[in-house]
């Protein structure tokens, strides 16, 4: 071998030595955690002109040049992943071709050598023949043990149970499955697409625009949106929106199907999401020429059941019968807002209950139960209006409903490493290579038998272990300290 | 009575179980130390009978949620771990003292729950984004996991005491340490109650002045007496195998939650990671404990350097569970629409 070889080797060597070194993984670990916290600092991907405004030139500059505004993206961010791949992976790979042989040996060889220097090794006398008690011991050590062996020897023998010795892997179960989300995550990133789409209500769509880039992708089929809609508790907090989906493939329907906030609709390999919704256009109030004049209300009582219709115009009062005080009706309103949600034409009007405060009561024309969720006495209700939306206008505003689509052929690696992270922490946390050694060698009038045990983890569990079985030995074979 | 009227009761029996154990351990008193095992257990007990009784009413008012969904019933579930973790290792290793360090903890999270004006008690029905199987999966095993790390701050602030320092010249630390201190004290006031950084700063001046002027009494404290009373603080060797067992635990039980989370919005916004801030900062705190543990494992790290990586965690855990309300950008889940 030359020099020149050598020198590579040594190189070789080192950098791999650089790579396994567990100064690095607490490096990266670290400093992962600490460059995170900046991009919960600062909003991530949002417009330039907006950083501007709120950082200024200089700090807008500086940042944009260390890619702060998408962190988690940048160059150095995903170096720092890396760096943590290539670490597990050679950390696992160093460490495992070690461990493997012993994981994976077909006979263990035991030595007594290694349990007399133990530290929790306990002796005792019995008054008994090394023979006598062989049984009892062997099933008193061996219990949940499972491989045992008992080695003849001239002044008695030796008995040495072992466990869980595969779960020395448990470790490398963790690492691996960092690694399978890392690699699912590139998958999807390379493999997948994350997009949205907004389709008025009755309208089809077959193209949706990409989250994070200008492009935009062509699904294998259409979607139509049927029927958007929205509906609330009495406290004003959104219940559910549910939009009414059409798959069609060459213009064929192939599924239809309601999709919900956590009841995502997918479709070979494409997830479509409920994520927003919007009215479609501008507040704009020529839908309707004029407006609405003259209303017929019905009022459902909630006790008798007995629904009592009202012709009113608008500005005008009326007692409502079993005396459920007084309604007036008070103004039509083109495009209602109701907490913040825009629900489109109303009638407003106010409710005056015999014994309490006058209370807005918003009817919007689109959703014909709204009242219901008001949990009052009486549920009022729009039955008619006066004049009549025009024809030529779109009969009623329209909703669009805001789909997010994503495919993600990564998921299941990602998911497959979900799984062997918790098992493999588990093994790791929770499980230890344990072995126990008793010995028992004749002596006059008895036995010395002496118990002592090793773990790769968790010694303190292995200690309280021998303990207890000393103590169940002395007890059930009436043995004495020596 | 009511869940949110029994809750508050609890409050104060958790209370009174902490100064128990605090008497107990400062006068070495055996009669208050028993007293306070059946109180925090009675507290325990009160706090799951509240929990559960929540549920019976979420269901009786026509809502019908676990009650896991907002900030008031998670503090609530947050203490019951807390104390239930507490008297799980209290039997194991038959010693009180550490009762003295926890239950505070639980009682504080119970306190903020109970009393905070800006924390509704109200059982309210789900939005949309929580109506999920996977919401009673997500906050269980986040919250188990927070309980085992805020025992486990708690045992590793005893190990500090226990093992004390060593007396010496001054070095950078002693200065920046105050500083830590008293940062950390002023953003977490800013973030659990007060709006604006004035008043949270002051409370951060007066708790550190309360706490430096303490520490100042304890050091002059009669020798002797000093020693009887770190003498009954279990073994330091003990402290800090019980913080390492608690952290794997808790560990275990955050990457779960981290997971349930991630399959969650897998199903609710169509992406099983999004670098959210509160996404975000429950892996910062996955990779202070997982550093830890590696620093313990493999490098043999003990004692003093796992205490403060331990309170440098639940700092984490505290600022993803409170502190990301605070944050610019913040994700909340009626931003439908908005």
């Amino acid at each position: 071998m030359n020099q020149k070889e050598d020198v590579s080797a040594d190189l070789a060597q080192s950098i791999w030595q650089f790579f396994a070194s567990l100064r690095l993984t607490l490096i990266v670990l670290l400093s992962l955690a600490v460059t995170s916290v900046i991009g919960t600092l600062i909003p991530q991907n949002e417009s330039p002109a907006a950083y501007f405004r709120t950082y200024g030139e200089f700090l807008y500059r500086l940042f944009d040049v260390l890619d702060l505004f998408d962190m988690y993206h940048s160059w150095w961010f995903q170096v720092l992943l890396l760096l943590l791949t290539v670490n597990v992976l050679v950390c696992s790979v160093d460490r495992l071709s070690v461990i493997w042989r012993v994981i994976f040996v077909k006979q263990p060889n035991f030595s007594v050598d290694r349990f007399r220097q133990r530290k929790n090794r306990r002796e005792m006398f019995v008054e008994k023949a090394p023979e006598r008690i062989r049984k009892s011991i062997v099933r008193a050590a061996g219990s949940g043990f499972a491989r045992t062996k008992v080695e003849e020897n001239d002044q008695g023998f030796v008995m040495f149970a072992e466990r869980w010795r595969w779960s020395r892997l448990g470790v490398y179960i963790v690492h691996l499955s960092v690694i399978l989300l890392l690699v699912g995550g590139l998958i999807g990133s390379i493999f997948g697409f994350e997009g949205y789409v907004n389709i008025p209500e009755g309208e089809t769509v077959d193209e949706i625009r990409l989250r994070n880039s200008a492009g935009t992708v062509a699904l294998p089929f259409s979607i139509r949106c049927d029927d958007f809609s929205i509906s609330f508790y009495a406290s004003g907090q959104p219940k559910e929106y549910r939009s009414r989906l059409t798959l069609l493939q060459d213009g064929k329907e192939v599924l239809e199907q309601d999709i919900l906030v956590n009841h995502p609709l997918r479709y070979g390999g494409i997830n479509i999401f409920q994520s927003s919704y919007g009215e479609m256009g501008r507040p704009a109030p020529q839908i309707r020429k004029e407006p609405i004049r003259t209303a017929v209300l019905t009022f459902t009582s909630r006790q008798s059941g007995m629904v009592y219709e009202q012709r009113l115009d608008v500005g005008e009062g009326v007692d409502i019968p079993e005396g459920g005080g007084t309604f007036l009706l008070e103004a039509y309103e083109p495009s209602a807002v109701f907490r913040g949600q825009p629900i489109g034409e109303a009638l407003k009007g106010r409710l005056t209950p015999p014994d309490g405060e006058p209370a807005e009561v918003l009817l919007p024309l689109r959703f014909a139960n709204f009242d219901k969720m008001r949990k009052g006495s009486f549920i009022i209700a729009v039955a008619d209006v006066e004049p009549k939306a025009e024809a030529a206008a779109p009969p009623e505003k329209r909703f669009y409903t805001g789909l997010q689509i994503t495919n993600d052929p990564g998921v299941w690696v990602v998911y497959t490493g979900f799984v062997l992270i918790i098992l493999g922490c588990f093994v790791t946390f929770f499980m230890a290579h344990q072995q126990v050694c008793v010995e028992v060698t004749a002596v006059e009038g008895g036995s010395q038998v002496a118990v002592a045990g090793t773990a790769n983890r968790n010694r303190l569990s292995m200690d309280t272990r021998i303990e207890r079985l000393a103590e169940h030995l002395e007890k059930s074979l009436g043995g004495d300290k020596p | 009575m009511t869940s949110s009227a029994l809750l508050s009761v609890v409050t104060f029996v958790y209370g009174l179980a902490a100064f128990l154990y605090l008497t107990s351990w400062i006068f070495q008193k055996e009669t208050p130390g028993s007293l306070a095992t059946w109180v925090a257990a009675t507290a325990m007990a009160g706090n799951g009978a509240g929990i559960l009784l929540r549920w019976v009413e979420s269901y009786r008012q026509g809502i019908g949620h676990a009650p896991l969904a907002n900030l008031y019933e998670s503090l609530t579930f947050f203490a019951f771990m807390i104390s239930a973790i507490y008297l799980v290792i209290e039997r194991r290793y038959r010693s009180r003292v550490i009762g003295a360090f926890v239950l505070p903890l639980a009682f504080l999270a119970m306190a903020y729950a109970s009393l905070s004006p800006n924390i509704s008690d109200r059982i309210q029905p789900l939005i949309p984004a929580l109506k999920s199987n996977w919401l009673i999966a997500h906050v269980l095993t986040c919250f188990v996991g927070y309980g085992a790390f805020a025992v486990a701050f708690g045992v590793s602030l005893m190990y500090l005491l226990r093992k004390g320092r060593a007396v010496g010249s001054l070095t950078a630390w002693d200065f920046v340490k105050p500083v830590a201190v008293f940062a950390s004290v002023t953003l977490l006031g800013r973030i659990l109650q007060l709006h604006s950084w004035g008043g949270a700063a002051l409370i951060g001046l007066g708790v550190c002045f309360v706490g430096y002027a303490s520490a100042y009494l304890y050091r002059r404290l009669d020798p002797a007496l000093k020693q009887r009373l770190l003498d009954r603080l279990p073994d330091a060797k003990m402290l800090d195998q019980l913080s390492y067992q608690l952290i794997m635990f808790g560990f275990l039980f955050l990457s779960a939650g981290i997971i349930t989370g991630a399959v969650w919005a897998n199903s609710a916004w169509g992406r099983y990671w999004g670098w959210d801030p509160k996404e975000t900062w429950s892996l910062i705190t996955w990779f202070v404990y997982a550093a830890l543990l590696h620093a313990r494992m493999m490098r043999g790290w003990h004692g003093r350097r796992i205490a403060y990586l331990s309170i440098i965690g639940f700092m984490a855990v505290l600022f993803t569970y409170f502190g990301v309300n605070l944050l610019p950008g913040l994700h909340s889940y009626g931003a439908m629409g908005q």
